[in-house]
C-alpha cells in the first residue's frame, strides 16, 4: 500500500520535472529562438536582394558592408579623438615652451575644430531629443491636467489639438527656422541656433499624442474617485495630487512613451533641414557626399538609429514600470 | 430652504418626530433631471425625519430613485425642490460629516488600506489630533471592522468583502454624524454579505451611528434597520411607507429565523414590493432611468 502510494509520488515528480523543463524549453524557444531565426532570414534577403540593386553609388549595401562600415566608424571616431587630443597635448607644449621664454606670457587654449565623430553624433541627437521632449512633457501634462478637469476647456482647445497633431515636421522647420533666428539673437550663444531649432520642432510635434492621453487619463477617472474626494472635501490642489495624478500616471505614461517614439523620428527629419550635427545630419551628409561607401554608412545609421529608438522605448516602459500603481497597465 | 410646511400626515409613520428637531430632516424634496426630451421627474416629495442614531433602510425596486436620495443627503445632488437639514443646518454640499461607503468600496487603489484610510483621517483630523493619535485613531478604525491584519495590502490584494470593510472604515473614521451606504454589500456574495451584516450590527451597538442604507434585501432591511422606508416606483418616486422594526437588540439571523415578528415584517416588505408597488413594466423595458447596474432583484429567499 504504501509502496505504491511512494511510486505515485515519485512518477509525479518526474512529471512535474518534465512539465517544467518543458514550459523552461518553451520560453527559451519564444524569447530567444525565434527571433534569431525572424533575424537571420531577413539577413538573408537582405542581402540577397542588396545584390541585385545597382544604385550610381554602386551595389546597394549589404548586411557585410554595414558592419564593415560599423567598424570603419569606430576607427574613425577614434582617429579623430587621436587628433583632439594630440592638437590639446601641442598646444601646451606651444604654450609651456613661450612661458619659459616669457614669463608674462598668458596661454590660450583653442578649441579643437575638427568634424563631429558617428559617436558624438549619437550624442547629440540623444540630448536634442531628449531636451525637446522633455519640454513637450513640461508644457504637455499640466496642459492635460487642466483640460482633463475642464470640460470646457478641452472643448475650446481639442479642435486646435487635432489639427495641429498631424502635421509633419517639415512642415514646422521652416517656420521653426525663421522664428528662432529672429528671437534667438546673441553674441555668446548658449546653444546653437541649429540645436534650438531641432529641438523645436521636436517639441512641436511630440507634444500631442502626450496631451490627448493625459486628457484621456484625467477626464476619465472613476466619478466614484471623484466623490471620494468630494466627501473628503478635498482642496484643488490636494485633489490633483492624491486623486488626479495618480490615477492618470498610466496614461499618462502611454502617452509619454508614445510622444518619445514620435520625437525620435522627428528628430532625424528635423536634423536633416537644420544642420543639427546629430545623426539627420550624418545621413545628409553621406547622401550630399556621395562615395561609394556612402550608402552602406547611412545603412549603418539606419540600423543605429533603429535600436536606440527600439532602446529608449524600453527604457520608458521600465520607467513606467517603476512608477505606475497599475502593473497591468505596463504592456509592451 | 424653501419649503417648510408641514410633513407627510400619510402612511404609518411610527415615530412622532417634531420636524423641527429632527436630527436629519429630508424636507419635500424633488428631483429632475434633465433629459434632450424635457426634465425626467426622478423624485417628488420625499420626506423623511430621522432621529439621532437611527439605522434606516431605504428599499425599492431597481431604478425608483433611491440611490439619488442617499446622493442628495451626501450633498453631491442638489435638489430640484425642498432640502436637507442636518442639525438645523442646510445641507448643499457634500462634507466628511456626511460620510459615504460606496457600493463599490470606491478605495484608492495605489494606496494600501491603512493610506487610504489615512488620507480620510488626515483630511478631516489633521488639526485636531497629532501624528500618534491619528496612527492611534486609523488603526482603531482598522481593527473595529477587523482589518488590521491587512493594513498594508492594496485593495488589490484583498477580496471583495474585506475592500468593502475598509470603506466602511474610511468612512467610519471620518466620524460622520451621518453614514450613508449605497448598498454596501450588494456587490459581495450571500455568506460574505451575512458576515459583512453582523459585523455592522457589531459595529453598530458600539458606535451607535446614525445611518441611512440603500439595499435591495429584504432580510438586510429587517435585520438591521430601526425603520424600513419602502419607496414607490419612479418616475415621480417617493416614501411609500414606512415600517418599524422593533425587534430586540442585539439581533441573531438565526433565531430571528423563527420569530413571529420578524417573519410579519419581512412580509409586510415583501407585500409592499410585489402586491402594491409590482414592477408592470419588463425589465428589459427603456422607461426604467438612469441607474442600469442593478438587474439583481430583492432578495426573497
Amino acid at each position: 500500500m504504501s509502496s505504491t502510494t511512494v511510486k505515485i509520488t515519485s512518477l509525479t515528480v518526474t512529471e512535474q520535472v518534465m512539465t517544467f523543463v518543458k514550459a523552461k524549453l518553451n520560453t527559451l524557444t519564444n524569447a530567444l529562438l525565434l527571433p534569431v531565426v525572424g533575424i537571420s532570414i531577413f539577413l538573408f534577403f537582405w542581402s540577397i536582394t542588396a545584390q541585385s540593386i545597382h544604385t550610381s553609388l554602386g551595389e546597394f549595401p549589404g548586411p557585410k558592408a554595414v558592419v564593415e562600415q560599423f567598424s570603419s566608424l569606430y576607427v574613425e571616431h577614434k582617429t579623430e579623438r587621436e587628433k583632439a587630443e594630440a592638437f590639446y597635448q601641442r598646444q601646451e607644449k606651444r604654450n609651456a615652451a613661450k612661458l619659459a621664454k616669457n614669463p608674462d606670457y598668458v596661454g590660450k587654449i583653442r578649441a579643437y575644430t575638427g568634424k563631429e565623430t558617428f559617436v558624438d553624433q549619437i550624442f547629440t541627437s540623444l540630448i536634442t531629443v531628449t531636451c525637446g521632449f522633455l519640454l513637450a512633457a513640461l508644457i504637455a501634462i499640466p496642459l492635460g491636467i487642466w483640460m482633463g478637469l475642464n470640460k470646457r476647456l478641452n472643448l475650446a482647445i481639442n479642435p486646435i489639438i487635432q489639427i495641429f497633431k498631424p502635421v509633419s515636421p517639415l512642415a514646422w522647420l521652416p517656420l521653426v527656422t525663421m522664428v528662432v533666428s529672429a528671437l534667438y539673437v546673441s553674441d555668446d550663444p548658449l546653444v546653437s541656433k541649429s540645436f534650438l531649432t531641432s529641438m523645436l520642432t521636436v517639441t512641436l510635434c511630440s507634444l500631442w499624442p502626450m496631451v490627448i492621453n493625459t486628457t484621456m487619463g484625467v477626464s476619465s477617472i472613476g466619478s466614484d474617485l471623484v466623490n471620494v474626494s468630494k466627501v473628503l472635501r478635498l482642496s484643488t490642489l490636494t485633489h490633483i495630487q492624491k486623486i488626479v495624478l495618480p490615477a492618470s500616471v498610466p496614461m499618462i505614461f502611454t502617452g509619454m512613451r508614445l510622444s518619445f517614439g514620435v520625437a525620435w523620428m522627428v528628430l532625424i527629419a528635423a536634423e536633416m533641414l537644420a544642420q543639427n550635427p546629430g545623426l539627420g545630419k550624418f545621413v545628409w551628409d553621406e547622401f550630399q557626399n556621395g562615395s561609394s561607401d556612402s550608402l552602406a554608412r547611412i545603412m549603418a545609421a539606419v540600423v543605429v538609429i533603429g535600436f536606440i529608438g527600439f532602446l529608449l522605448d524600453r527604457a520608458m516602459l521600465q520607467l513606467q514600470r517603476k512608477v505606475s500603481w497599475d502593473k497591468s497597465s505596463v504592456n509592451v | 430652504m424653501k419649503n417648510t410646511q408641514t410633513a407627510n400626515t400619510n402612511e404609518c409613520n411610527g415615530t412622532e418626530t417634531d420636524i423641527n428637531q429632527a436630527f436629519l430632516n429630508i424636507s419635500q424634496v424633488d428631483m429632475v433631471f434633465p433629459t434632450p426630451t424635457g426634465g425626467f421627474t426622478a423624485l417628488k416629495d420625499v420626506d423623511l425625519q430621522i432621529d439621532k442614531g437611527e439605522f434606516i433602510s431605504l428599499i425599492g425596486h431597481s431604478g425608483c430613485g433611491k440611490s439619488t436620495v442617499l446622493n442628495i443627503v451626501a450633498g453631491l445632488y442638489q435638489a430640484s425642490k425642498g432640502g436637507i437639514l442636518l442639525k438645523n443646518k442646510e445641507v448643499n454640499e457634500p462634507g466628511p460629516e456626511r460620510a459615504v461607503v460606496f457600493q463599490n468600496h470606491s478605495l484608492l487603489p495605489w494606496l494600501t488600506c491603512y493610506q487610504n484610510v489615512e488620507l480620510a483621517v488626515k483630511q478631516v483630523f489633521s488639526d485636531k489630533m497629532s501624528k500618534a493619535e491619528m496612527k492611534e485613531w486609523i488603526e482603531y478604525n482598522l481593527k473595529l471592522v477587523h482589518m488590521d491584519h491587512a493594513m498594508f495590502k492594496r485593495p488589490d490584494e484583498i477580496s471583495g468583502g474585506m475592500k468593502q470593510r475598509i470603506g466602511i472604515a474610511r468612512a467610519l473614521a471620518m466620524q460622520p454624524e451621518v453614514l450613508l451606504m449605497d448598498e454596501p454589500f450588494g456587490a459581495l456574495d450571500a455568506l460574505t454579505r451575512a458576515h459583512m451584516q453582523d459585523s455592522l450590527m457589531e459595529i453598530q451597538s458600539e458606535l451607535n451611528n446614525t445611518v441611512i442604507m440603500i439595499t435591495h434585501d429584504v432580510d438586510e432591511a429587517v435585520l438591521l434597520s430601526d425603520r424600513i422606508v419602502m419607496m414607490t416606483n419612479g418616475p415621480e418616486a417617493t416614501v411609500g411607507e414606512i415600517l418599524d422594526v422593533n425587534l430586540e437588540r442585539p439581533r441573531s439571523r438565526l433565531s430571528l429565523a423563527k420569530d413571529v415578528e420578524y417573519n410579519r415584517l419581512r412580509s409586510e416588505v415583501l407585500t409592499f414590493l410585489y402586491e402594491k408597488q409590482r414592477k408592470v413594466e419588463n425589465i428589459s423595458s427603456k422607461s426604467a432611468p438612469a441607474k442600469t447596474v442593478e438587474k439583481r432583484c430583492v432578495n426573497e429567499s
